[in-house]
């Protein structure tokens, strides 16, 4: 556990997330979770599709609001949106009617940085993102993997304490996913913010990150098991899927995630043949 | 098919028409002439025509004013269409309040208004922009409308977790998607806008277009309501041309496939 000199970036206690489906129903998305993100720490979230994880990530954001149960951000309770957090979307968020530039350099902007100072430091963040020479480009006339790499940099050039992502490679192709993680893991190096990272992908978590936290499948999802990633860093994500290390703790999760996706699977062909 | 070949086809059509309407106008075909020219003219007759306009100069005047009230209707129907368009999106218990009554005067076929505007306003060129904008406003209203609801929620999320207020969504996100909306539907508006102004004209008043239109129809001058259809179409085309370029500026950051929308 974190010591406690550095608070606690994140901590869901009991957190149950609940929603209102066609007049009394409610739907419980996710049951009393609790989870805690240390300082500097890199934690993904994998759980069967449909589980809620995601809305765990919305909470973390201040986007959604539990039904009960507490979310403290650097152990204070949090209102509203979460202001230390940068969040990275699954689907394409960057604004469509700005430039590759100046969708990076308006988390300045909007600061009240003046305009030439955020420009030039978002070249500076295009540039690390590899997207130097491709500032004038509109998002529509970028791949999705370079729509990503602008995404990252949007978030990062704010400088957030927290970083929230939610699938965000989840509709790339395999290569570009890797490539991404790396630069990812290269970024985060440099200055190891805290990260919740969702994925439904059990080898991408393991590969990033410092502790893999799983879902059981929805409705009313729990949290159901907490492993630590002991992989030395820094880490290549290609090679590092070789390692010993790697395929028994890769076992050892799956013989839990299994049955869970199973059930999953098995709930939603009900929920529609139900309908 | 290459771009030459395709201008000589169009030309052709062109040629087609013409070269038959002006040969079943004068020649007769098993004795008799199967369009009268005293209800069809022909090109000959309405060229020269359009070619007396011109050489006078009487046209120019006629063509001003209606560019003028066109004008004059587009700015003010967009940005009425644009502020209510807004005010709506963002207040939508307004939006509900006045909803049915959105819906009645736009189902109202516009030329009923015509006489009332002429009532109220005179036979000056403010009747004809009155109507035109009661057109154009309603176009850019429902653009503008449903651009600030369809925005999407992860830009706006993501607007919002990037730090931005209120005002300042509505400056990044809001704004430039309504205006993409209204942009897009600037075809129609813009067409709209000649059409109140001509309609206005035709109904009653002392120059324009649809003045010289309607004076000619009077006197059972074919050649002139041809003429004068012709130079009509001439210039909508012109104008739609002008509009092509300013979409083209305004919309670069739009992928092509997305075009044509409103």
């Amino acid at each position: 556990m974190a010591d406690t000199a550095q608070p606690t970036a994140v901590a869901l206690g009991d957190a149950t997330v609940a929603f209102r489906v066609a007049g009394d129903r409610v739907y419980t998305a996710v049951e009393k979770a609790n989870l805690s993100v240390a300082h500097g720490e890199f934690v993904a979230i994998v759980g069967p599709t449909g589980c809620g994880k995601s809305t765990l990530l919305n909470v973390a954001a201040g986007l959604l609001k539990p039904a009960s149960g507490s979310v403290k951000i650097f152990d204070q309770p949090l209102a509203g949106l979460n202001r230390d957090a940068g969040y990275l979307f699954q689907a394409d968020a960057l604004f469509p009617w700005k430039t590759a530039i100046d969708n990076v350099a308006i988390g300045l902007e909007i600061k009240g940085a003046p305009r030439e100072q955020a420009l030039q430091r978002a070249q500076g963040w295009l540039t690390s993102v590899g997207l130097g020479a491709f500032g004038n480009r509109y998002p529509h006339m970028l791949s999705g993997g370079q729509r990503k790499r602008v995404g990252l940099a949007q978030v990062l050039i704010r400088d957030p304490k927290i970083l929230l992502m939610d699938e965000p490679f989840g509709p790339l192709d395999a290569q570009t996913r890797q490539i991404m993680g790396n630069l990812l893991l290269e970024l985060w190096n440099s200055d190891r913010k805290a990260v919740l990272f969702v994925t439904h992908d059990l080898e991408e978590a393991i590969a990033l990150a410092d502790r893999v936290v799983i879902m059981s499948a929805g409705p009313s999802a729990r949290i159901i098991g907490d492993w630590r990633v002991p992989l030395p860093r820094p880490r290549d994500i290609s090679e590092i899927r070789m390692e010993k290390d790697f395929h028994e703790l890769h076992r050892e999760i799956w013989s839990v995630l299994k049955d869970e996706v199973m059930k999953g699977y098995v709930q939603s062909t009900q929920a529609a043949e139900a309908s | 098919m290459s771009r030459l070949m395709l201008l000589t086809c169009q030309l052709l059509v062109a040629v087609v028409a013409l070269a038959l309407w002006q040969f079943l106008t004068t020649v007769p075909v098993f004795g008799r002439i199967l369009l009268p020219p005293f209800f069809f003219s022909n090109p000959i007759d309405v060229g020269s025509q359009i070619v007396k306009w011109f050489s006078s100069g009487v046209i120019w005047k006629h063509l001003i004013i209606t560019l003028w009230e066109s004008l004059l209707a587009f700015v003010i129907g967009s940005v009425a269409g644009v502020l209510v368009g807004f005010w709506f999106a963002r207040q939508p218990r307004v939006a509900a309040v006045f909803d049915p009554y959105v819906k009645m005067v736009n189902a109202l076929p516009r030329v009923v208004l015509a006489p009332i505007f002429t009532l109220w306003l005179g036979l000056g060129i403010w009747s004809k922009v009155a109507l035109g904008v009661t057109l154009v406003f309603f176009i850019v209203f429902f653009n503008v409308y449903q651009g600030v609801k369809e925005v999407s929620n992860t830009v706006l999320d993501n607007g919002r977790m990037l730090g931005m207020n209120e005002r300042q969504l509505m400056r990044h996100v809001y704004w430039p998607s309504a205006l993409s909306w209204m942009f897009s539907s600037l075809h129609t508006s813009v067409g709209f806008a000649v059409v109140g102004a001509v309609v206005g004209e035709y109904l009653g008043s002392a120059a324009g277009l649809g003045y010289l239109i309607q004076q000619a129809e009077g006197v059972f001058d074919v050649a002139g309501v041809f003429a004068g259809m012709f130079v009509l179409s001439a210039f909508v085309i012109l104008i739609d041309m002008g509009v092509t370029l300013v979409e083209r500026r305004l919309l670069v950051w739009r992928p092509a496939a997305a075009e044509g929308r409103g």
